[in-house]
């Protein structure tokens, strides 16, 4: 088995299309995209199993702190493992995390679903997300913006996927309404097991690593065009966290992140209060459920949009644009309320977009900064900004809604917003003090040559 | 071991089930969206 999982097994022969690659990546990234349709467990657990809305945001919170940790710790292993290991793992802790928390469902058992979801399942989120990344740069050398940008695209659209499906699983099996069925929610953790072990089958069987000295078809690297203000020299990762430049993006990540994780997780509750006297009983939760959709579609789009303008404008215009841009659509939706449906609907998406983005342009920026020498390594680090935001986000919103059980509307979640945007300004702070790093930080060239 | 792409002409029938495997599902979410997409503004 283990050779099955080698690195060595997998080197695709001569002729090996690599556009086979993208989709084995997408088949994961879409599957463990999920874990952005958890609010659409959240109603039928809550009221299923009597919880509230922090401890029903439990399991997505610690699943977001289980990928940035597991991303940060077994970034190594899974270069060293190479990709097919990685997607088994990965696929074996995701559905592993259903499966228990069925179980833990079955049981009456909500600390299961935590340890299970949360846990498990986290861990299986973050080795995921890394697994396909420095594949598809190693075969799209030409296009690695493009390779990578369909990856982490389609972990943003996995829960356009899920959350339509997640939502008529729960009402075909009584797991809706006031009075939702806990068998019914444990048979759909269940089949979302089953179904996604079967979806990610095909990332892990069809994987496959160029070969030594493989390069695309009339590619030549002597040409890749330089670009301007991208240093040429590299800093180690152990150098570029004793760095004010790693910090300062980690705050610009972890800020940036809770900023959209905050509504992302609530969405669907978040509407529902916004719109409850507005729209009719029937036509609610159906909008609730297209809410989320839709925030999901922004959330994928804004990671290739956003994150190919970087390249035109700037990394650190483009956060300046997320950051500053972003705490103005806060304020529109604190000031706004639920008065314009269509305004609402606009500063949200956008904040997701700015939120899916910037993810996206992060890589860039890190080798921006710190050149391409051990990249991958400082962003595994750097994930662990968005395992604190996975904390603060969700924390903070249901929190805060919950001690406001009492508020109607809107104004329930006035306090978390002006949280959010004072976050936003920090984090706009942070970005306009990022500078070049220090000469002294650089690799001397021999040894980078050798590290290559 | 060094070798150049040939253009990916093989496997062409793997390539279109692949995309079809991860574009199905995303089609699928993307039609639930548009049709649900009134609602948000169906009042």
């Amino acid at each position: 088995m283990a050779g099955f999982l080698s690195r060595e097994r997998i080197v695709a022969p001569p002729g090996w299309s690599r556009w086979l690659v993208p989709p084995a990546a997408l088949s994961i990234h879409l599957a463990i995209g999920q874990v952005y349709a958890w609010s659409a467990f959240k109603g039928a657990l809550e009221k299923g199993m009597d919880i509230g809305g922090v401890a029903s945001a439990l399991p997505f919170t610690l699943g977001i702190v289980m990928l940035g940790l597991s991303a940060a710790v077994f970034g190594t292993k899974v270069d060293a493992n190479g990709p097919r290991w990685a997607m088994v793992v990965s696929s074996s802790c995701f559905v592993a995390g259903f499966l228990i928390s069925a179980l833990g469902i079955w049981l009456g058992q909500y600390w299961l679903v935590v340890l299970g979801y949360g846990g498990v399942g986290g861990i299986g989120l973050g080795i995921g997300y890394i697994s396909p990344v420095s594949t598809l740069i190693k075969w799209f050398p030409d296009r690695p913006g493009l390779s990578t940008g369909i990856a982490i695209m389609g972990f943003g659209g996995g829960a356009l996927i899920a959350n339509p499906w997640t939502a008529s699983m729960l009402t075909a099996f009584g797991a809706s309404g006031n009075d939702p069925d806990p068998n019914g929610i444990a048979l759909a953790f269940l089949i979302h097991g089953v179904v996604y072990a079967v979806f990610m089958t095909m990332g892990w069987l069809l994987i496959r690593v160029p070969a030594d000295g493989w390069k695309p078809a009339g590619w030549d690297p002597a040409v890749q065009k330089t670009r301007a203000m991208v240093t040429t020299a590299g800093v180690s990762a152990a150098n570029a966290i004793k760095t004010p430049q790693f910090w300062l993006l980690w705050i610009v990540l972890c800020f940036n992140v809770t900023a959209g994780i905050g509504i992302l997780e609530r969405a669907n509750p978040i509407y529902q209060d916004f719109f409850r006297d507005s729209t009719t009983a029937e036509t609610l939760t159906s909008a609730a459920v297209a809410f989320v959709s839709i925030l999901s579609l922004a959330n994928m789009l804004g990671r290739f949009v956003w994150s190919s303008l970087s390249d035109v404008v700037g990394r650190k215009n483009i956060y300046r644009i997320y950051l500053g841009v972003g705490a103005l659509l806060y304020i529109a939706l604190t000031f706004i309320g639920e008065g314009n449906k269509a305004v609402f609907l606009i500063c949200a998406m956008l904040i997701l977009s700015f939120y899916g983005a910037g993810f996206a342009t992060i890589p860039a920026y890190l080798r921006d900064l710190f050149g391409t020498y051990q990249v991958g390594a400082i962003h595994g680090r750097l994930l662990t900004a968005w395992s604190t935001a996975g904390v603060l986000g969700p924390i903070i919103v249901n929190a805060i809604a919950d001690s406001r059980a009492d508020v109607a509307g809107p104004a329930r979640y006035t306090p978390a917003f002006i949280v959010m945007i004072v976050l936003l300004v920090l984090g706009f702070v942070a970005n306009e003090l990022v500078r070049p790093v220090s000469d002294r930080w650089h690799e001397p060239a021999e040894e980078k040559e050798v590290a290559a | 071991m060094s070798t150049r792409d040939e253009t990916g002409k093989a496997p062409v029938a793997l390539v279109v089930v692949a995309w079809l495997w991860v574009g199905i599902p995303f089609l699928y979410g993307l039609m639930q969206l548009i049709v649900k997409i009134p609602a948000l503004f169906g009042g």
